[in-house]
């Protein structure tokens, strides 16, 4: 890790087991600082992105200049000066790539050092197909032509924007209007890039979609918007990533990630998140304000939302689910794990609109050290949503004396027929538990490990296969020192 | 029976909180010698099981114990396990969400990391805790349950005769082991207990009824009264206070 040393504001890594904490050494383009509607000019002007996409972002702007940030969550952080930071940073290229072979080997070598292959003829067998953002711009999306053989679409929203602009027209804003709160209405004028998927009628994608995010540049907040349309009759299974180098300063990290859900079709959206969490005393980290939403359109629709969450300073995030269409299904399956000082307001919503719609919500938040964890959730029934059901289940587990957890479930129904239940558990890691199996020679560390899988075990099986594998040993990582 | 010292327990006094539990308690075991505790409920059977294995609120405040010679109160609770002691509780903790299997398994690699041994090969491993499994009536499916969470009493006992059938400890503690089993189950937990006795290794049977000792025949019997042994003798000892009961030894003080 020798790029560590030319940049001296990077944290110091003793005591520090975040191993994506590296910088990439490359030449970058950016926007001067600060946000007006010259910079917002400037982005859309770079992109060469056409009249009405430049007027939706001035007016998510103008809408934004108006909004207060919300204050409602269960976080503490300091105020962030939204005109110190950088809205545009892009990978200097002379030319848009058209291969592999033309994107800088750097940034080729930083994502084989975070473990994702870009070169297709390394990734085996291909079971993976992968949009690599850098710093809010997509370098490399790999597989397209085997995927554009089904007609289906993946690649960088910027490039949808130009390649395809009705599907994006028709289906942008949809899902998470410009108007939809403080860090939506933020990303709706600034986002640079993220993943467009379209996957057409009665097609099921034949490989996992991945998009892995990262965030290099300094002072830079990263914006990124995903937008992903499931035609009638069709199966994605969509999996992200996220890691960001060790900084002494906070990060902002703003997205927003759409899903349409057409009739009959089915969406499988994981999420492993890993933003530099900041140093064990709190120093540093990423600023998490996410916003997910799909919407199931269709009858039978359904929407998974499975996420395992470890990384970021503050996390602010409810992927949720819009039942609309009759006998749609949302899922939601969770597992939060806060060390430290790390803090977590997350949870999901489930709105009840169509007729026969199901929801279920599964949330196992651990939280550890000094941090701090709130699930705050929504199970709303609408007046004709008829015979609405929902299960929720939220458990916490908490490790040491210093942590806190907190269950806010939020419940609002105005349908006599719905059935909505809900269990919440609180538990700590008992001392009956930890002797127990140190009584059979297993050490206290993996004894704890072992408990807090176990306790995970229900939302894991829900991640695909080499996902899951991935999401148990960074669960364990994160878990280093919070015994003893 | 040799006369090579496996546990040698020296003025032992203990203390859960304030509360002097453990009085100068006195007792040597040797290699390939069973020997079991009675004595009346609250007399702190089980305090003597979680000390000797160094259950955290258990403090020692004198006295020595080794174990194979070597200076058993210094080591850790997993140390102690490693080293070849084992318990069999009286209530096994539920821990949700981790398989038996995958339990059982860690627990074996930790003990054969400790003792340079590689680690079992996993298809081994399962066709082993599959035959052993099998001996104790336990299916294949229970072996893929989390480990304890609503299991019954008999259960629970079988699936710690397992852990001692896999584990195989050269010192076993069985604490109460036939509470909650039914005559049946107290059979086959008794029998795959018996199975494990060999000249090398040594067993302490922690009971409050004679019963246990129908099945698993002790070489010594020894009455535990306010905190240490009172009175000690042969297998006999146990039918005597089976017909008189405690009486006599708990109205000495």
């Amino acid at each position: 890790m020798t790029e560590k040393k030319q940049t001296p504001e990077i944290a110091d890594e003793s005591g520090d087991k975040y191993k994506y904490g590296f910088v990439t050494d490359i030449a970058t383009e950016s926007a001067p600082k600060g946000l007006n509607e010259e910079i917002i000019r400037l982005i859309s002007g770079k992109k060469q992105e056409p009249a009405w996409l430049l007027d939706f972002r001035l007016r998510a702007f103008n809408y934004w200049q108006n909004m207060k940030e919300p204050t409602w969550a269960k976080l503490n952080y300091d105020k962030i000066d939204y005109q110190d930071l950088y809205y545009y940073a892009a990978p200097k290229q002379k030319v848009s790539p058209k291969s592999l072979d033309e994107i800088d080997p750097k940034l080729l070598a930083t994502y084989e050092k975070l473990g994702i292959p870009l070169k297709e003829q390394e990734i085996l067998s291909g079971v993976v197909a992968v949009d690599a953002v850098f710093d809010s711009v997509s370098v490399a999306t790999t597989y397209r032509a085997k995927l554009a053989e089904k007609g289906i679409i993946f690649c960088s929203i910027s490039e949808a924007v130009r390649e395809h602009p009705d599907l994006v027209q028709k289906y942008l804003g949809t899902v998470v209007p410009y108007t939809d709160n403080f860090f939506a209405s933020l990303n709706s004028a600034v986002f640079t890039d993220g993943s467009f998927v379209y996957i057409p009628k009665g097609v099921k994608c034949p490989m996992e979609l991945s998009t892995y995010f990262r965030i290099n540049a300094q002072n830079t907040g990263q914006f990124e918007r995903t937008l992903i349309v499931a035609d009638d009759e069709s199966y994605v299974s969509y999996l992200e990533g996220c890691t960001a180098p060790q900084r002494d300063e906070n990060q902002l990290h703003a997205a927003i990630v759409e899903i349409v859900v057409l009739d009959n079709a089915e969406v499988k959206y994981s999420t492993v998140q890993n933003w530099y969490p900041g140093d064990k005393d709190g120093k540093g980290g990423v600023y998490n304000f996410v916003t997910k939403r799909a919407a199931c359109r269709g009858k039978n629709a359904k929407i998974s939302w499975t996420q395992v969450e470890t990384g970021s300073a503050v996390t602010w995030k409810y992927p949720s689910c819009v039942l609309q269409g009759d006998n749609s299904v949302g899922e939601f399956y969770s597992v939060a794990l806060t060390n430290n000082y790390q803090q977590a307001d997350t949870g999901t919503k489930m709105i009840h609109i169509g007729k026969n719609t199901t929801s279920k919500i599964i949330s196992k938040g651990i939280s550890a050290g000094h941090s701090n964890q709130t699930y705050r959730g929504l199970v709303r029934v609408s007046p004709n949503a008829d015979n609405a059901r929902n299960y929720s289940q939220c458990d916490s587990l908490l490790i040491g004396q210093n942590c806190g957890s907190h269950t806010v479930p939020y419940v609002e129904n105005r349908n006599k027929s719905a059935v909505l239940e809900h269990e919440a558990t609180t538990s700590k890691i008992s001392d009956e538990q930890l002797f127990y199996c140190r009584q059979r020679g297993i050490d206290e560390e993996t004894a704890v490990s072992l408990i807090v899988n176990g306790f995970c075990k229900e939302v894991m099986q829900h991640l695909p296969l080499e996902f899951a594998i991935e999401a148990a040993k960074l669960i364990n990582i994160s878990l280093e020192g919070s015994v003893g | 029976m040799s006369n090579t010292p496996l546990l040698e327990i020296e003025d032992l006094s203990a203390r859960v909180k304030d509360k002097e539990i453990i009085k100068g308690f006195n007792l040597t075991i040797n290699e390939g010698e069973v020997h079991a505790i009675m004595g009346p409920n609250g007399a702190g059977k089980s305090t003597l099981s979680y000390v000797l294995c160094g259950k955290s609120g258990y403090e020692v405040t004198s006295g020595h114990v080794r174990f194979k010679g070597k200076d058993l109160l210094s080591m850790s609770v997993e140390e102690r396990a490693r080293e070849g002691l084992f318990l069999i509780m009286q209530y096994p903790v539920e821990i949700p969400g981790v398989a038996v299997t995958t339990f059982l398994k860690h627990a074996v690699n930790a003990q054969r990391k400790y003792h340079n041994q590689p680690e079992l090969d996993t298809m081994d491993f399962m066709k082993l805790l599959r035959e052993e499994g099998r001996k104790l009536g336990i299916s294949a499916d229970m072996l893929k349950r989390p480990i304890n969470v609503g299991f019954s009493g008999g259960e629970k006992k079988r699936l710690e005769t397992l852990q001692l059938t896999i584990l195989k400890p050269q010192f076993a503690i069985l604490d109460e082991a036939d509470s909650g089993l039914d005559i049946d189950a107290l059979k086959v937990v008794s029998e795959g207990i018996n199975a494990e006795r060999n000249e090398h290794n040594a067993m302490l049977v922690i009971t409050h009824y004679q019963r246990l000792l129908n099945d698993i025949v002790p070489d010594f019997v020894h009455v535990y009264a306010d905190g240490h042994i009172v009175k000690s003798g042969g297998k006999e000892l146990a039918a005597e206070i089976e017909k008189n009961g405690y009486a006599e030894f708990t109205k000495e003080k």
